[in-house]
């Protein structure tokens, strides 16, 4: 038997209140675990605003702060900056934030603060979707999928245009460290969380989080899903770090696309056409991973 | 104590410095450029020792800070016109999250039609998001008020953020001799900011987390309870401030002449300093006017006004700015206050200056008459826009 990598340590406690099957709960469950307890968090709107629980009950073992929807970025940059005004150096500053969050109204003050530089830790928690609000399309829901905004109707009006490239705009920013993460791979997870710890610049972690409630899938079949969506290569396993990309795991036997979405309501009205096309387009990005991997071994 | 000639932008700087802010979170926008240059450059020389988060928006600049200042430390920043009201949800978050944020800004007008002059919408605008007001007359009156903010905005009592507003170009770019005081002197009269609750790892709490209706409400109450006690605090405050240093600008309300005052015109801003002369004018020709300065806008003096009333038989408000509601936001203010006094003097509302036009002292000079003249005629005209052009914009040539 291996040896289990991941810390005992615990700083997300009961009494939480996220749905059944969360993806994002197990995404600040790892966060936390991997970073410890000298970590100071900022969550702006989204699901964890929520989730560690109303006045007067808290359910973290860290400090955190809400802020609004668009600040994250300007949230961890203040921090940090105080931090540093008292010498403080041991505290990681961590960012967590949804996809609407980071990748669409967010997306200012994220990219200022991994444009100056800011030593703090990005989590951007997947679940594809305004899912706090009620499953409204962002940036980062991927074509074809239905939304309480993208209600398909009689005119296929499900989610058009492509997902939004989160790691590739922080690659373009020259960002130190950046990862895709996964919450059925915690080892993973946690291990390229710590590894940052040793970064002194801006790290961001794209984590996919899947969401039952708005992906229409049981709740207990979170971790499969998200393990699938890796399997398939829909979500690959990878780390750029100052440009160089590194897979981190590559499938030994590939899933067809079309098994990842046949178990999400989401998905159930997309005629074959549509899927096959997901499925290039799958092979398409996995095939120019593979490239940039080859391309910048030598970095 | 060396004096100094800067302009008010520079007074701003030479303020924080002297604070010894911890946190500098700032982003360029005409007319408040030369504060952040001065700023860097302190930074740059080692003369400040400051973290200088360069930040990609107003926006941003108001959310970082109050992280910063949730994390413990001295926060400051400085803006004008749509970088202020690009900050307002932020400026909301900032009264609510209980930081002791100090701003300046430059009370420039908003656009359409673009205008980088004069006028105080912009802050007038923010008057509901929670933070203190001040409305400055002078160079001196700018840096004075930003020692003085970080001493009564950092009180436990108070605990509530504070804007320093300056005339755009009238005052943001004058010069005037400006007595900037040795730093041993602001050490002796300003602590360390040591707030009761903050973001520690050694003591881990949420912060600004979700209420549900069971308790939002006493969280406002809290707020509405520092501001009454921030009232006394801030007239400590102006009291050791006058004994250290030896200046005192007004508390709430800044009174010139007014003791045995007929009329009286009340003003902010640079006006305020036009209808001093004014007022010394029309004395030595044995008119009974004087000046009440709106200082702070927030807290709003009510107190101040009705003891006012008592004495006078008419009261001119001037609003450098209009909000579309019953006159300027000053004259709607001041009416609401006199209501309930038992002391209701003539009350008339002049719109003048608007987007950075003269208040000349002719100008000046026949409100103060017009004031004079209200017991008498009436306020028919309750609500006038001064000055304007006889004919509308289109046809002037």
């Amino acid at each position: 038997m291996g040896k289990i990598t991941i810390p005992e340590e615990e700083n997300m406690h009961p009494g939480h209140i996220a749905c059944l099957g969360c993806g994002g709960g197990l995404a600040m469950r790892y966060t936390l675990k991997a970073l410890g307890k000298r970590t100071i968090v900022s969550v702006p709107a989204c699901c964890w605003a929520i989730m560690h629980g109303k006045h007067p009950s808290f359910a973290l073992g860290v400090p955190l702060v809400d802020t609004a929807f668009e600040v994250t970025g300007a949230s961890i940059s203040g921090i940090r900056a105080a931090l540093d005004a008292k010498d403080i150096k041991d505290v990681n500053v961590v960012g967590f934030a949804g996809d609407g969050g980071t990748a669409d109204i967010g997306i200012q003050a994220l990219s200022g603060a991994v444009e100056r530089n800011t030593n703090v830790f990005y989590v951007m928690y997947d679940n594809e979707a305004y899912m706090n609000t009620g499953i409204q399309r962002s940036g980062a829901t991927p074509p074809g999928a239905w939304t309480t905004t993208t209600p398909v109707g009689t005119t296929q009006d499900w989610k058009k245009g492509a997902k939004k490239n989160m790691v590739e705009i922080m690659v373009a920013h020259d960002i130190p460290y950046t990862a895709t993460i996964n919450v059925a791979f915690p080892e993973d997870f946690i291990k390229k969380l710590q590894k940052g710890i040793d970064i002194d610049g801006p790290k961001f972690y794209h984590a996919f989080a899947p969401c039952p409630t708005g992906w229409r899938h049981p709740p207990e079949l979170t971790v499969s899903i998200a393990k699938m969506a890796t399997d398939s290569n829909v979500f690959p396993l990878f780390e750029v770090e100052i440009g160089k990309y590194k897979i981190t795991r590559k499938p030994k036997k590939r899933i067809p696309v079309k098994e990842y979405l046949a178990i999400q309501g989401r998905f159930r009205h997309l005629p074959e056409d549509e899927v096959e096309q997901m499925q290039r387009r799958v092979d398409r990005e996995w095939e120019l991973l593979l490239r940039k991997e080859e391309f910048t071994a030598d970095f | 104590m060396p004096k100094m000639v800067i302009t008010v932008n520079y007074s701003l700087a030479y303020g924080a410095k002297l604070s010894r802010v911890e946190v500098v979170a700032a982003y360029p926008i005409t007319p408040q450029t030369t504060v952040v240059e001065k700023l860097a450059e302190f930074v740059a020389n080692g003369e400040m020792d400051t973290q200088y988060v360069k930040v990609e928006s107003e926006h941003t600049a108001m959310a970082a800070l109050i992280s910063a200042s949730l994390a413990g430390a001295r926060t400051f920043t400085a803006t004008s016109a749509h970088g202020l009201t690009l900050m307002h949800e932020v400026l909301i978050w900032a009264s609510g999250s209980r930081t002791p944020i100090v701003m300046g800004n430059i009370n420039r007008a908003m656009a359409p039609a673009w205008s980088v002059w004069a006028d105080h919408l912009d802050s007038v605008a923010q008057r509901d998001t929670g933070w203190m007001q001040i409305y400055a007359e002078t160079n001196q009156e700018v840096l004075d008020s930003i020692i003085q903010a970080y001493k009564f905005c950092e009180n436990n009592e108070v605990l509530l953020p504070c804007m320093i507003m300056e005339d755009a170009f009238f005052l943001s770019h004058t010069s005037e001799a400006v007595d900037v005081p040795e730093q041993s002197e602001v050490d002796a009269f300003l602590p360390t900011f040591d707030p009761p609750e903050k973001l520690d790892v050694d003591d881990p709490k949420g912060f600004c987390s979700l209420v549900m209706p069971d308790w939002y409400m006493e969280f406002r109450y809290l707020m509405y309870e520092a501001w009454n006690k921030a009232m006394g605090v801030i007239y400590d405050v102006v009291e050791d401030f006058e004994k250290k240093f030896g200046r005192n600008h007004g508390a709430l309300l800044d009174m010139y002449k007014c003791d045995d005052a007929d009329a009286v015109l009340m003003a902010a801003g640079t006006a305020a300093a036009t209808c001093r002369e004014v007022v010394d004018d029309l004395r030595s020709k044995g008119k009974k006017v004087g000046l009440a300065r709106i200082r702070f806008f927030r807290p709003f003096p009510t107190e101040e006004v009705r003891s006012l009333a008592k004495e006078v038989d008419a009261i001119g408000v001037l609003d450098r700015s209009f909000t579309f509601a019953h006159g300027g936001a000053f004259f709607s203010e001041v009416g609401g206050a006199l209501y309930n006094s038992p002391a209701k003097p003539a009350l008339k509302n002049y719109v003048a200056g608007l987007g950075g036009r003269d208040i000349t002292p002719k100008t000046l000079s026949r409100l103060f008459e017009d004031v004079l003249s209200l017991p008498e005629n009436g306020t028919e005209k309750e609500i006038e826009w001064v000055d304007l052009k006889d004919a509308p914009p289109e046809e002037v040539s």
